[in-house]
């Protein structure tokens, strides 16, 4: 059921993608939704395509996790296709039939276009899967931090972003619980026409915003118990240094733009 | 009479197929007859969540079955939906369920779910509310308006309004003050004595399951470990106490008074502790 959200979801593992700062992480996904538009030809989308096999590989995460995590997405990905398939012009006709018209133009830029959702949406997954939701803000606030300068509240938006992340699973887990207990007294969800569907989430969303609140309202008064004022003069437990594996990482970064960039100018 | 539930084989595995996969439940089998008060104590984490939320069909088994009536609860769609109101399943902390404007709307929302027509849900709604102890003017307020023990009773009645003949109640006195316990606790027995209900109930209290029930059974790293009257549970104290659990306070005083050489054996209630005292000093006066 809800459980089966797969959507950040976080996997602990001592993989070296694991292992990598979260900045690195982030400006490596980044640098490679970067590459990702830069690719435009066959070769330099089979370079990212190794690139990405390469690191789900090294970060030890079934495969299956990818996949199951990009069902909700199967409509825009189709959507995408079709749009593309039939409204691109161009020189060589592949097949004429009533409306129909499909260029050979067309069916490479769907593939390119699906290709490239495809490997964007696994990278990101990749980047939650392998980082936990707080060292990823952390990570965040630190590389956003120069931000300060110009007055945006960079912690107090990494600490919103933190505590919304933390809260997913316990409000799913509330949530679960909320559907078991009107399930136990005969609420049905499954059947009827869709005004009755609609107000039979209503004893789920009542309890679920009443308890939000109070979670929120015991969380303010824990927090003010001890002491927080937000990000001035705070420090942290677990600093965040960059260290050989990062370096490396950042190399191959460059490495992977360089070569999309040389395959862009040279390649089929 | 053939017995109300029958348990067999289950077992249950959370999040299967990933990292986080957990077997909560290992092979369980029991019967359940009618008119029975159970106990279920276990450690947290032992399976006695996942196990009552079987019984009326919210989890579905991975394999093994469970037979209401001797039917098997998942064989048709339609049965599984009727098990949950023969089977009512009181949650932990219920009174977070609770979303209508008034009492009496929340209590009646199980009955309303199950077709009945208005006459037989009003009755239904106020009988349970007498059960429970809500005064008819408590039945117009917004159930938000009440105190946590009130809430609590609420939310029960609105599972004792369906009538279920089995009513499973998992740990129905958390966070309760003694005088709220002992209320939740009569309720519970006037409904089982009006009906002749049968009641599960899932309790980290020893005293108030040795007090209570008729047997217990203990859930223990996903197996059932123990099944038998509270009486011969208590006996085995030393391997409850290798589970992490506790036994009643009286069995642990005589547990001491039997090793320190006194001819008595363990007991779990007052009125035997009373007995055997009895007995001893008449012994005693004799001698």
């Amino acid at each position: 059921m809800l459980k089966d959200i797969t959507l950040g979801q976080f996997f602990p593992g001592y993989s070296a993608i694991h292992r990598l700062d979260p900045r690195t992480k982030l400006v490596m996904l980044v640098v490679y939704i970067v590459a990702l538009f830069l690719a435009v030809n066959w070769a330099s989308y089979a370079l990212m395509l190794v690139f990405l096999v390469t690191c789900i590989a090294i970060s030890k995460i079934p495969a299956k996790a990818f996949f199951r995590g990009m069902k909700p997405l199967i409509f825009i990905l189709v959507f995408t296709g079709i749009l593309n398939l039939f409204f691109t012009q161009g020189e060589n006709l592949l097949v004429e039939f009533w409306v129909i018209t499909i260029y050979w133009e067309g069916v490479t830029r769907a593939i390119f276009m699906l290709l490239r959702i495809l490997m964007m949406i696994m990278g990101t997954f990749l980047l939650t899967y392998t980082t936990s939701p707080i060292s990823l803000t952390d990570g965040l606030e630190s590389l956003l931090s120069p931000l300060k300068k110009i007055k945006v509240p960079v912690h107090e938006l990494s600490m919103m972003m933190c505590i919304a992340l933390r809260f997913i699973p316990t409000l799913i887990e509330e949530t679960d619980k909320i559907i078991c207990a009107q399930k136990a007294r005969g609420a049905d969800f499954e059947s009827g026409k869709l005004m009755q569907r609609v107000k039979a989430l209503v004893p789920i969303l009542v309890p679920l915003f009443v308890s939000a609140f109070r979670r929120a309202d015991e969380l303010a008064t824990a927090m003010e118990c001890r002491c927080y004022q937000g990000g001035d003069g705070r420090t942290k437990m677990k600093l965040l240094r960059y260290k050989l594996l990062d370096f490396k990482a950042y190399a191959v970064g460059i490495l992977l733009i360089a070569a999309v960039c040389v395959l862009r100018h040279f390649g089929l | 009479m053939a017995p109300i539930l029958e348990i067999k084989n289950l077992t249950h595995t959370y999040s299967a197929g990933t990292p986080f996969a957990h077997k909560a439940l290992d092979n369980v089998s029991f019967t359940v007859e009618r008119g029975e008060f159970i106990g279920i104590i276990g450690h947290t984490g032992s399976g006695k969540s996942t196990l009552i939320q079987h019984l009326n069909g919210l989890l579905k088994p991975e394999s093994g079955e469970v037979l209401l009536d001797g039917k098997n609860i998942w064989s048709e769609k339609q049965l599984t939906r009727l098990s949950r109101f023969r089977v009512g399943l009181v949650f932990q902390y219920p009174e977070y369920q609770l979303f209508e404007e008034t009492v009496y709307k929340d209590i009646a929302y199980g009955p309303k779910n199950m077709g009945l027509d208005d006459g037989e849900v009003d009755r239904r709604v106020r009988e349970a509310a007498g059960f429970v102890g809500l005064t008819e003017e408590q039945l117009e307020v917004s159930p938000f308006d009440l105190s946590g023990g009130q809430k609590r009773r609420v939310a029960i009645a609105g599972v004792i309004a369906m009538e279920p003949e089995v009513l499973i109640l998992d740990e129905p006195t958390a966070g309760l003050d003694p005088v709220g316990r002992e209320e939740i606790l009569s309720n519970i027995q006037s409904y089982r004595q009006a009906k002749n209900a049968t009641i599960m109930m899932v309790s980290h209290s020893m005293s108030d399951v040795a007090r209570l029930t008729d047997r217990l059974i203990v859930m223990n790293g996903s197996h059932l470990a123990m099944d038998g009257t509270p009486g011969e549970v208590f006996t085995r104290a030393r391997e409850l106490m290798d589970m992490g659990l506790d036994i009643p306070e009286l069995t642990r005083l005589f547990l001491i008074l039997k090793q320190k050489g006194l001819p008595v054996e363990p007991v779990y209630t007052m009125e035997q502790a009373v007995a055997a005292l009895r007995e001893l000093k008449g012994g005693n006066c004799n001698a």
